[in-house]
């Protein structure tokens, strides 16, 4: 029935893979597969040591694509994310020396501890997938897969990432405490490290590309679209303070989609939206008084709409 | 180099090949048949190339197919150009393109050609059944252009036949205010090639034995006339349309420039009003009556000295002539003798016993009618016999007729008769044209056949001017009052449609030309003319072009935006929809037994919890699942989908 099934299969290799480093959180890596298929980028807000950047180094490591990590403290300035331009002596002219944002995968570690400056800087490249500096643009490398990690705000120290630029990841997940069973495994294993260097890659960036353009394919219909706006409209009014933009509900069927696709199917269905729903409009949504209490709010929106 | 064929995908390549082959299907009946068998080949290897059972040829093999076919296509027409050669042309080169094609432009080159190809039929017929067969390959063809470009849709036959008809439903509209409104020009609004007239049978210029006879065994219509009032007997409808007075001793043909004076006409009572539809026959003259009304002569039309009604150009198209005749009538009556020298030349030479008769005749006779009387009465009494199949005639044609084989067709009487006449010194001559016709109840009109063709003569007598003398009528009466098929012994080769005498066959044959006679009239007859007559009737005056432009334009409009409202109106869709409503019915089922379906609860996950639940429902309730979601969210739902999605519905028992 399908022709998307030998990609689905890779991808479902792909889950796997990453599972037996990230123990216990099958969903949330399948939410950051969507997330890449989806051609958006990737929040996860947790407390440190949760496996943040463990989750992002396995994802590029099986995906098969370049990775780079950025630090971010609060000293950290643009040049050292785009990169700079150095005058060659040799040959007599400036050389531009391409910063940590050309890969294709990049972690951008612990966000909300760089400046505003520094973080716009990520976000504007994120946006244009290219980069402007000293008056040239440069294309980054295609596929261009963020994901960036934040610890909650409540933390000494940190910048919060504004609304608007939140807006800009197709989806925030947190990681959350493994339960106890892989919380054992986790700690009877061997190292991580050592697991994911030694690890095989099962896609490359030109398949990542062509599954990409396939999720792009798969069938919406009227239906289920229907069912996307109910749920949009809904948000906009009555117990929501901020409801989704209409970028939120593109994110929304963008990642509805992938989602879809990596259960193997051609078409969309309500369960992929509902599948996806807390990631993508968990850090869009507020609450009647400012509060986000990100899961609650997106499961009162699921439970308060009826599937048309 | 050879390669293997990875374009179009099957299902459209059915489709486009098939709508190829239909287009191509009615030229085999006048293409060379070595043109049409190479055709057909080059369809079939492309057609199995896309199966993957052949390769493509190469460049060189098309090169050579191309050079060879088209030399052919020389040696066939001693020409590239013109109707037959070059839908030759066109028909090779189709063919060739297919073998060529690689790609999607090429695919849509192929099925635009084709829609051209539809068009060139049109160059030899234009009846109701090609008509017909042409829209149903125009729907093949459009059904290609579907199965290109949504090949998804292609897997199933019906869905691109569907689509196809629904679009040229939507276009009938269109055409048909294309047809009414779109300006008409005076002449055609572009010639044929000159040999796209060559193969029309009817009358010639000459007349010599056998000349007639040979054109009375096609059944091919002449022309129709209907009368206003009603029409006149059978045996006064004398078509008029060739007056020959030239003999060389064998063949009568017409006399060039002006003889004789302009003829005095004389007529009484009232004139008879008839229209006459006329095949194209490539020819100028006009079958009118006798004799035409000179104040009441068609547009483009003139008569000549001996009353021919000639057109000034020939008759290419279907024509429809109004005319009146006067039936009674005198004609030169006060023409002298010396005035008609050239209605008594005869050749010098040759005939001598037929001159012997006729000097017996006059110096028997006291006048010229006698004369005239005396020789019909030879015909009748001296066992001459009606046929289609005389026996051939040697250098003294006249004399072999009258003394040796006496049997013969009307040209052999008309010629006969007209030589003794001028022999005899009574001015003569023959006229050629259609005698009688087949009176068809259902239109209301005449059918005059080419088998209807005849030959008479005319005597000049003293008084009375020239008078009609039909010596057929002496052998066989029955031919000018029943028609020929009464009058020839069976076993003459007339044509079959002549012979039947099945009713109910006649019948059928008889409407079917009443409604071809409307199509050709009103269809293909749709001229300046008819568009400008069409409005007046309809109460708008006459109607400028730059009116019927506007017409054309807020027609159109109005036309696109009903379609486009009636198709995009979103209170068209119903809601909740066929598919919805019988899921609900599913999940109502399912809520008698305690299974209450949560309003935000997906498809998938309500199976998923009646496994858990009711695990006996799920396979059924698994499988109904999957039908809706396919019908509801997928992308390629069907009619066939939703008949069986309902009967797995009302299977169903929780």
């Amino acid at each position: 029935m399908d022709t998307n099934t030998p990609l689905a299969v890779m991808l479902e290799s792909t889950v796997r893979q990453v599972g037996q480093i990230i123990l216990g959180k099958e969903r949330e890596i399948r939410l950051a597969l969507a997330c890449v298929l989806a051609r958006g980028h990737l929040l996860i807000e947790d407390l440190p040591g949760m496996g943040k950047t463990t989750l992002a180094h396995a994802l590029a490591q099986t995906l098969g694509l370049q990775f780079h990590r950025i630090q971010f403290t609060a000293d950290l300035l643009p040049a050292d994310i785009l990169g700079v331009s150095v005058f060659d002596r040799e040959r007599s002219q400036f050389v531009f020396h391409p910063g940590p944002i050309f890969a294709h995968l990049i972690l951008a570690d612990e966000v909300n501890r760089a400046t505003p400056k520094a973080q716009s800087a990520l976000l504007e490249a994120m946006e244009e997938h290219q980069v402007t500096t000293e008056g040239e643009t440069r294309a980054l490398p295609a596929p261009f897969f963020v994901i960036a990690t934040q610890n909650p705000t409540q933390q000494v120290g940190t910048f919060p990432l504004p609304e608007s630029q939140l807006d800009r990841f197709l989806m925030r997940i947190a990681l959350g405490y493994p339960d106890a069973q892989a919380e054992r495994m986790l700690l009877a294993g061997e190292d991580r490290r050592e697991m994911i260097a030694h690890m095989q890659p099962l896609l490359d960036p030109a398949s990542l590309l062509a599954a990409q353009h396939k999720v792009s394919e798969v069938f919406v219909a009227e239906a289920l679209l229907d069912y996307v706006q109910a749920l949009i409209a809904r948000s906009r009014g009555g117990k929501f303070g901020a409801g989704l933009s209409p970028r939120a509900g593109l994110a929304l069927v963008h990642a509805s989609r992938a989602w879809a696709f990596l259960a193997g199917r051609s078409q969309v269905l309500p369960e992929d939206v509902q599948a996806v729903l807390p990631a993508v409009a968990g850090h869009r949504l507020r609450g009647p008084s400012g509060e986000a209490d990100a899961d609650a709010l997106a499961q009162a929106l699921l439970a308060s709409v009826a599937i048309p | 180099m050879p390669s293997r064929a990875s374009f179009p995908p099957l299902p459209a390549g059915h489709w486009l090949f098939a709508g190829i082959t239909l287009v191509l299907a009615p030229h085999a009946l006048h293409l060379p048949p070595w043109l049409s068998a190479i055709a057909l080949a080059m369809i079939a290897w492309r057609w199995a190339a896309a199966a993957g059972r052949l390769p493509l040829p190469g460049k060189w093999i098309l090169v050579l197919l191309l050079a060879g076919s088209a030399a052919g296509i020389l040696f066939e027409y001693r020409t590239l150009f013109g109707r037959d050669a070059g839908v030759a042309m066109l028909t090779l080169m189709l063919a060739l393109k297919l073998l060529e094609m690689r790609s999607y432009r090429d695919a849509m080159l192929t099925v635009f050609l084709g829609y051209f190809l539809v068009i060139t039929n049109f160059f030899y017929t234009q009846d109701i059944p090609l008509a017909v067969y042409l829209f149903a390959v125009v729907l093949v063809l459009t059904g290609a252009l579907i199965a290109l470009n949504h090949p998804a849709s292609a897997r199933r036959w019906r869905a691109p036949l569907q689509l196809s008809a629904l679009l040229l439903a939507q276009a009938v509209p269109v055409m048909l205010l294309l047809f009414v409104l779109f300006p008409r020009l005076g002449g055609p609004l572009w010639g044929l090639p000159s040999d796209a007239f060559s193969a029309k049978s009817g009358l010639s210029e000459t007349i010599a034995p056998g000349s007639i006879s040979e054109l009375v065994q096609s059944d091919a219509i002449a022309f129709r006339a209907q009368f206003e009032g009603a029409p006149p007997m059978p045996s006064s409808l004398y078509w008029r349309a060739l007056v020959l007075e030239s003999f060389d001793g064998r063949t009568w043909s017409r006399l060039r420039g002006r003889h004789g004076p302009e003829p005095t006409l004389e007529t009484t009572g009232t004139p008879i009003a008839y229209s006459l539809t006329i095949e194209p026959h490539d020819k100028p003259w006009i079958f009118a009556l006798e004799v035409p009304d000179p104040q009441a002569l068609p547009p483009d039309s003139f008569l000549t000295r001996s009353l021919q009604l000639m057109a000034n150009t020939p008759m290419q198209r279907l024509t429809r002539l109004n005319l009146s005749a006067y039936l009674d009538h005198r004609v030169a009556a006060d023409a002298t003798l010396p005035q008609l020298g050239h209605a008594l030349q005869l050749p010098e030479q040759g005939n001598p016993q037929a001159r012997e008769l006729a000097l017996r005749l006059r110096s028997e006779a006291g006048n010229d009618a006698e004369v005239v009387a005396r020789a019909l009465a030879l015909f009748r009494e001296q066992g001459y016999s009606y046929t289609l199949t005389p026996p051939l005639l040697g250098e003294n044609s006249i004399d072999e007729f009258l003394f040796a084989t006496r049997s013969g067709f009307c040209e052999h009487y008309a010629s006969a008769f007209t030589f003794l006449m001028r022999a005899a010194g009574v001015p003569a001559r023959i006229v050629a044209g259609y005698q009688g016709g087949e009176f068809n109840p259902a239109g209301g009109y005449f059918i005059v056949r080419q088998s209807d063709a005849h030959a008479w003569s005319e005597v000049w007598l003293d008084g009375r001017g020239w008078v009609r003398v039909d010596p057929t009528a002496a052998v066989s009466a029955s031919r000018i009052q029943n028609g020929i098929a009464s009058a020839l012994a069976a076993g003459e080769p007339l044509p079959f449609l002549l012979r039947t005498d099945i009713a109910w066959l006649k019948q059928l044959r008889q409407q079917w030309d009443a409604v071809s006679t409307y199509w050709d009239l009103w269809v293909l007859g749709f001229d300046q003319e008819q568009q400008i007559g069409l409005f007046a009737r309809l109460g708008l005056g006459i109607v400028s072009w730059r009116e019927l432009v506007w017409g054309l334009a807020i027609g159109l409009g109005a036309v696109l935006g009903l379609i486009a409202a009636f198709t995009l109106w979103p209170g068209r869709r119903p809601a909740p929809d066929k598919v919805q409503a019988l899921y609900l019915r599913f999940c109502a089922k399912l809520e008698k037994a305690g299974l209450a379906r949560m309003p935000s609860e997906g498809p998938l996950d309500f199976a998923q919890r009646i496994r858990s639940l009711r695990p006996e429902l799920a396979d059924d309730a698994d499988a109904l699942v999957q039908r809706y979601v396919e019908l509801r969210y997928g992308a390629h739902a069907s009619g066939d989908m939703l008949k069986s999605f309902a009967a797995q519905v009302r299977r169903f028992k929780a």
